[in-house]
């Protein structure tokens, strides 16, 4: 088991610091077919970033990431997400349990402004599937 | 804009439906940074035991979210969730597949209101207990 409970309660560093630009904003809302014209920065927006910060937890631990499912996601926010605003994630282990062959990993980031402000806070369960 | 006075407790909002191809999974991989191969190769899904490519539950999740925006005018959302109880098998074919996603406007409080979400693809759900939370 490549991830063991000895992990829970450890925070991963911060992700380098992403700047949120129209650019990018425009090609996630268009990935869903919308066109975004300036309006809020969709609600999901923030997965850029977990996803970096899981992605870097997942290299330190050695976890495949083919393995991985996402069991959740869910999303409380400070404030709106907003173009210009300079952001990172720091990935924190919630829980790591094993049901069925598989790891259930719980998952808590913080993503927080240039002045260390929290914008979102966001947790996942990730599901690392045992050899099938 | 602001959600308006759609937001009534019980109101149901009208179901937002959208067709997923494999084209939209790869449009999403190269957006989001999720590049995990179960969400594009068959091969790979296969070999981790799932039926076949899958969409990305955030993908599913950003399609629930868009239907949010639709009903509520682009209302400011503070809370979002979902559990990715079912995957969304996305055949290799110019059809896709659809998801559904239906709506309740569960309560309005404190200047929030609290969307239950049902979503939806071939006639099974495949999120469980999404909901959103906007200000109303």
């Amino acid at each position: 088991m490549p991830v063991d409970a000895s992990l829970v309660g450890r925070t991963y560093p911060p992700t380098r610091p992403y700047t949120v630009s129209e650019a990018k904003v425009r090609e996630l809302a268009a990935t869903t077919g919308a066109d975004w014209d300036g309006g809020p920065v969709p609600p999901t927006f923030p997965i850029v970033l977990a996803f970096e910060a899981m992605n870097a937890f997942l290299e330190a631990e050695g976890v495949e990431l083919a393995r991985i499912v996402h069991g959740d996601q869910k999303f409380r926010y400070e404030r709106p997400l907003r173009v210009g605003d300079v952001l990172t994630a720091a990935l924190t282990v919630a829980s790591v349990r094993s049901i069925g062959g598989n790891d259930v990993i719980g998952t808590t980031s913080e993503v927080r402004d240039v002045d260390g402000a929290l914008v979102c806070a966001t947790s996942a369960t990730l599901v690392h599937r045992g050899a099938a | 804009m602001s959600a308006g006075t759609n937001l009534e407790v019980g109101a149901e909002l009208v179901t937002q439906r959208y067709v997923v191809r494999r084209s939209d999974l790869v449009r999403y991989a190269g957006a989001s940074g999720d590049l995990n191969p179960i969400h594009w190769s068959d091969r790979v899904a296969t070999e981790v035991g799932l039926p076949g490519v899958i969409a990305h539950g955030m993908y599913t999740l950003a399609l629930a979210a868009r239907a949010v925006a639709t009903w509520t005018g682009d209302a400011e959302v503070v809370e979002l969730g979902a559990k990715f109880t079912a995957p969304v098998v996305v055949p290799d074919d110019d059809t896709g597949v659809e998801v559904e996603v239906a709506g309740t406007v569960a309560s309005v409080e404190d200047g929030l209101a609290t969307i239950k979400l049902t979503v939806t693809s071939s006639g099974q759900k495949v999120l469980g207990m999404p909901k959103a939370v906007v200000r109303a």
